[in-house]
């Protein structure tokens, strides 16, 4: 009766923690969702400000993208937004405010608006910036809506300038880029060294010898991530600055050769295990027919290995893909769309850590990290679901 | 021919045999049989070196094949291997298509010829008995195929480097008495080319197929004759008892 009992409170206490776990982990991914996806629909101008043209212009709305470029004045004449030709005119406050005697405006700038409309319904080539509350039913001029963040502008988007003014930018190419090439240099670099050290500790160490390595790889994983961090700035970064002759040694390539360092460990035991499980057979078969020890591992033991191999280099650059402290360290976190390893760069997760603290909880630029959030994750889970793919197809085999 | 002069093998602290002499004749079958544990493996493995693979192993004694001392420093290992092939106990080919299973021994001689290839792997697979078989599927897995077909394919793997000498460690042991019929039918057929040493545990199939039985006991060779006599004149009371099945 007691012992019944017990079972079924232990049952119990099974259920509910794996239980509290799912939960917990169906949270999380919810939280970030529905911030992520809040970004989706705000807009990027700068709080309280709103943008005005006269009203003989037809321009109804304007991307975050080419309103930006409008204020670095990339683009400086109307038929570029496909209007009449005629120069654009840009003001903001001080403008106005230099532009009209002190009088006209007020001692307290009591009478900008009044300022404001007179300039707006005059030039017709006007594109002002001016603050909400201006626009009136007495405003002469027209407001220009700012697009939506959507998800094409925020993939295809080439400029991160999340606090920006007064448009924002929140382009995440040149994060994805950065993210990318720094993970796949990474695996250029950790594949063939984690294989090679795989093949020598499977294949030809001598028992005692792997009794000294393995452990050794191990310890590899188990080092925290600021560690590797320093050890990029003290020791890759100053290298790869004098070896390039570059300005900065805070690139790409040092996010790489960390990153590579830090995924060692596990394409090396998920490697040696995968080749470990060859069957003797496999090598006794290949040697009797006189094959030598090298065309034996290269031509029966890697390919009868190789869904183990695959599955290591994945999870490989999973780990490469999510890490965050050691990157944002050595690669720069210059927001560069670029192929160029010599390049500072930024990730994503690099960019989350760094700009968390200062974007204002439930702004725009808050909502778009998580949003950087939702990417990451997407990417991470792909890569997991690959794993199981691979290694159920193994598990048939 | 193969002469076992005096040899002695250790494994490790373990003395697995015991002053071995004997020669084997060319183009003929010769069956190692005796009780689990007495050495068979371990003497036939010898012959093609595959015991260098196990650490810790020490070898006294000379193995001469076609006159050269196997053991000699200028013998190349895999060059010895190309001429002494082997079958093992449990089919093990590799999870490659059934053609690339008997190319591989050519392509790892470095053979590129893919015409010559081809019909190098046709006519082992042909020796083999197998051919009917496969000739469609050739480029099919080769693991998908039946355990019996699967020892046939290795056997094909291992003619396709032309051997002189063919090694099987039981080679019929994991199969059904159809498929063991077709080996035994195989290595006779095989005999008037190669020479073939074979372990067996089945004494039918060693009256059957081999023309010198050599009945080994722990570690030593008791007697060594033709198989004929080792079955019914037998000189030791140890290997009557054996063939006659009162203990083993
Ligand atoms: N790799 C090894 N390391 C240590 N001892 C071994 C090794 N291989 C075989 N032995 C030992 O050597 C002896 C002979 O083994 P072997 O495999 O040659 O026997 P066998 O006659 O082939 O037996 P079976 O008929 O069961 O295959 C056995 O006592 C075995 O335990
Ligand atoms: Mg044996």
């Amino acid at each position: 009766m007691f012992k019944k009992l017990s079972q079924k409170v232990q049952v119990g206490v099974l259920a509910i923690c794996s239980l509290a776990t799912s939960i917990t982990v169906i949270l999380i991914i919810i939280f970030l969702f529905s911030e992520g996806i809040s970004f989706l629909g705000m807009k990027p101008t700068e709080e309280g400000y709103v943008l005005a043209v006269n009203t003989k212009n037809n321009l109804n709305s304007i991307s975050p993208e080419l309103c930006k470029k409008v204020f670095d004045q990339e683009v400086d004449n109307w038929s570029q937004l496909g209007e009449k030709d005629m120069p654009i005119e840009l003001v903001n406050s001080d403008q106005i405010a230099t532009l009209y005697s002190e009088e006209a405006i007020g001692s307290e700038m009591e009478y900008l608006d009044t300022c404001y409309n007179d300039y707006v319904s005059k030039h017709v080539g006007v594109f002002a910036v001016m603050p909400k509350n201006y626009v009136t039913s007495k405003f002469k001029g027209r407001v220009v809506e700012v697009q939506e963040n959507s998800i094409a502008s925020f993939v295809r988007g080439r400029e991160w300038f999340p606090t920006a003014k007064p448009i924002a930018q929140f382009g995440i190419l040149p994060l994805l880029m950065g993210t990318l090439i720094v993970s796949l240099g990474a695996i250029l670099i950790a594949l063939p060294l984690g294989l090679a050290c795989a093949i020598y500790m499977s294949e030809i160490a001598k028992k005692r010898r792997r009794k000294i390595m393995k452990p050794l790889v191990e310890l590899l994983a188990g080092i925290p991530s600021v560690v590797y961090g320093f050890f990029g700035l003290i020791v890759i970064v100053p290298l790869i600055q004098t070896l390039f002759h570059l300005d900065v040694g805070e690139t790409a390539l040092a996010g790489s050769i960390i990153l590579g360092i830090m995924a060692l460990p596990t394409i090396i035991t998920i490697s040696e295990d995968a080749l470990r499980n060859v069957p003797n057979a496999m090598r006794e078969a290949s040697l009797a027919m006189g094959a030598t020890k090298w065309q034996t591992i290269y031509k029966v033991v890697i390919p009868y290995a190789s869904s183990g191999i695959t599955t290591a280099t994945v999870l490989g650059i999973g780990r490469a893909i999510g890490e965050t402290m050691a990157v944002l360290m050595v690669t720069g976190n210059a927001a560069n769309v670029t192929l160029n390893y010599l390049k500072p760069v930024r990730t994503i997760p690099a960019t989350i850590a760094a700009e968390l603290g200062e974007a204002p909880s439930g702004g725009i630029h808050f909502k778009a990290l998580f949003a950087l959030g939702c990417i990451l994750f997407l990417i991470t889970m792909s890569i997991n679901l690959y794993v199981n793919f691979v290694s159920k197809r193994r598990g048939v085999k | 021919m193969i002469q076992i002069k005096n040899v002695n093998f250790y494994y490790k602290d373990f003395h697995a045999l015991t002053d071995i002499t004997m020669q084997i004749p060319d183009k003929a079958v010769t069956a190692f049989i005796g009780p689990s544990g007495c050495g068979k493996s371990t003497l036939l493995r010898l012959i093609n070196r595959m015991n260098d693979l196990i650490d810790g192993t020490r070898l006294t004694g000379n193995i001469l094949v076609e006159g050269q001392d196997i053991y000699d420093k200028k013998v190349e290992v895999e060059e010895l291997r190309k001429k002494v092939g082997m079958v093992f106990q449990k089919p093990n080919p590799f999870p490659k298509s059934i053609f690339e299973n008997v190319a591989y021994g050519l392509r790892v001689q470095g053979m590129k010829n893919e015409t010559e290839i081809k019909d190098r792997v046709e006519d082992a697979i042909k020796k083999a008995a197998l051919w009917s078989e496969v000739e469609r599927i050739l480029n099919n897995n080769a693991t998908n195929l039946s355990g019996g077909q699967q020892q046939r394919l290795c056997i094909a793997r291992c003619l396709a480097v032309e051997p002189h000498v063919i090694l099987m460690d039981e080679p019929a042991s994991a199969l059904d008495p159809i498929s063991t019929a077709k080996i035994e039918e195989l290595v006779l057929d095989l005999k008037s080319k190669y020479t073939i040493v074979i372990v067996t545990h089945n004494m039918q199939q060693a009256l059957r197929i081999s023309d010198h039985t050599a009945f080994f006991y722990l570690g030593e060779l008791v007697e060594y004759n033709t198989t004929h006599d080792i079955f019914h004149n037998p000189a030791q009371e140890k290997t009557k008892n054996y063939v006659t099945g009162q203990f083993g």
